[in-house]
């Protein structure tokens, strides 16, 4: 194991309480406050997160958009200049290699949101497909972000810039918007089933948006928030995590992104044949909602069974914050996907009841 | 961060208070529900169990994880309490007082006087 990373605002945790933990080989804050808290934070004021250990690439030149049509699932031809796109990226046999967002400054230039964790990986196989004028490069050192994220995000970041926020709509971006004096590209996007803000910056402006955001937000009750809250609020919000939900071995299909996986676009892309035939066939799996009957917490990897039989395994699972639930996110066999059915966890050494819920299990009103 | 002189303490952050006789009660400690963050459940063994030292009686989950409970001293479980069913943030607010977990008959007075003593554990816990 080499040496953990960090981000720029490392030094900055230990002021706001944080307790740090090693996430993917980077030394991030798990938690401030405390996650319950901090979850209530975000549903019902905002939260400010470091997230600046996520990866960034730039794809530029005139074959930028075919290419990138080529590498992901969703159609990029349909994004405007200023939009953002969530999408998956696979491998051709429909297994995931990455999900990520696009954002599309002009057809010659897009600029490409990873996970920290998958950053070499996507990198490489990205420039092993590279073809046409198209120039990919990796800039994650050289691009902060914050999320501030929330009922409140708007109104609190708007005290610090003179750009009107509102005219931002939902996955759409702006460029070299002054925050406190600092340029930075703002989107409004998130991770957390709340209305919020994505907020890019350079390296060495970052630890004063993060000071001037908290203390901006003070009064309204904005808290700094750790990767803790971030996992319960976007579990919560059934927003896939790269490792859990999504896997070289579950296609986007499986995983319930069938909206980021665009089978009826004019250019072909890796996968394409895999996932149609899923699509054709039916999906072997489905990731459904479980909530306990009995009691205990579903767990990641905890196996899934119905009437002896394993039927698959959970991906997420915790005590939902906001609906004080002990709840899971499952893949199982398509057959058990429906409303209603029963099913039993293996917890330790028990095999409690569970049933498949309505997911997601949380929206916001 | 709060180490009663009265209480003995496993490596494994449980405390041990000796009520009287070779009747104790048994919980984790201030560090412990620190490290944990907030506590959603606690799973604790049924009256009549028997438990044995260093093994698992049970466990206690935060919303980020699940961590076994190991017991520090062998004996007969002869209460449990019943409101960290309901209330499993007790454990947070008051690690040594609301949320003892269980009560024992312990087997083997001997074992308690090879716990830590406060002193000791407080060393310990500053140890990374």
């Amino acid at each position: 194991m080499g040496e953990l990373k960090r981000t720029p605002l490392f030094e900055l945790y230990k002021n706001y309480g944080g307790k740090v933990i090693d996430f993917g080989g980077w030394e991030l804050p798990v938690q401030f406050s405390s996650i319950k808290e901090e979850h209530e934070a975000v549903r019902t004021r905002a939260g400010l997160f470091d997230v600046s250990h996520m990866g960034e690439f730039e794809v530029k030149g005139t074959g930028a958009l075919s290419y990138l049509q080529k590498m992901v699932t969703n159609d990029v031809s349909k994004l405007i200049d200023g939009g953002a796109q969530y999408t998956a990226m696979c491998y051709e046999d429909g297994g995931t290699v990455d999900d990520l967002l696009i954002y599309k400054r002009n057809d010659n230039h897009f600029l490409l949101v990873v996970n920290a964790a998958n950053i070499d990986k996507d990198f490489e196989w990205m420039q092993s497909h590279l073809d046409g004028e198209v120039e990919l490069t990796n800039i994650s050192d050289q691009v902060s972000q914050l999320a501030l994220q929330g009922p409140l995000a708007e109104k609190v970041l708007q005290t610090l810039t003179d750009t009107d926020l509102s005219s931002i709509g939902f996955f759409k971006f702006k460029e070299d918007v002054l925050i406190n004096g600092k340029k930075a590209l703002v989107s409004r996007t998130g991770y957390t089933g709340e209305d919020g803000f994505e907020i890019y910056c350079r390296p060495e402006d970052v630890a004063d948006l993060w000071k001037a955001i908290l203390e901006a937000g003070k009064e309204d009750g904005v808290l700094p928030c750790g990767l803790g809250s971030r996992d319960t609020l976007r579990f919560e919000a059934k927003l896939a995590l790269y490792g859990q939900e999504l896997t070289k071995d579950i296609s986007p299909l499986e995983a319930g992104i069938g909206f980021a996986v665009k089978l009826n676009k004019e250019d072909d892309f890796i996968g394409k044949q895999a996932l149609m035939k899923q699509k054709e066939e039916g999906v072997a799996r489905k990731l459904v909602g479980i909530e306990m009957i009995d009691k205990g917490i579903p767990r990641s990897h905890y196996e899934v069974f119905k009437g002896g039989e394993k039927i698959g395994e959970v991906t997420t699972g915790t005590q939902s914050p906001t609906l004080k639930k002990n709840l899971g996110l499952a893949l199982v066999k398509s057959e058990y996907a429906e409303l209603g059915t029963e099913v039993e966890v293996q917890i330790r050494q028990k095999r409690l009841r569970a049933v498949v819920v309505k997911s997601p299990f949380y929206k916001k009103g | 961060m709060n180490f009663p002189k009265e209480l003995r303490y496993s490596d494994e952050h449980e405390w041990v208070q000796v009520i009287e006789g070779n009747k104790v009660k048994i919980g984790i400690t201030d560090f412990a529900q620190d490290e944990l963050g907030d506590i959603v459940f606690v799973e604790l063994p049924e009256v009549g169990d028997e438990i044995q030292a260093d093994e698992p009686f049970g466990s206690v989950e935060s919303v980020k994880t699940v961590s076994e409970l190991y017991a520090p001293i062998s004996g007969k479980v002869v209460a449990i309490n019943e409101d960290l069913d309901d209330s499993p943030e007790l454990v947070n607010e008051s690690p040594y007082e609301k949320a003892w977990m269980i009560e024992v008959e312990a087997s083997d007075l001997a074992q308690i006087e090879k716990l830590m003593t406060a002193e000791q554990y407080e060393e310990m816990t500053k140890e990374d």
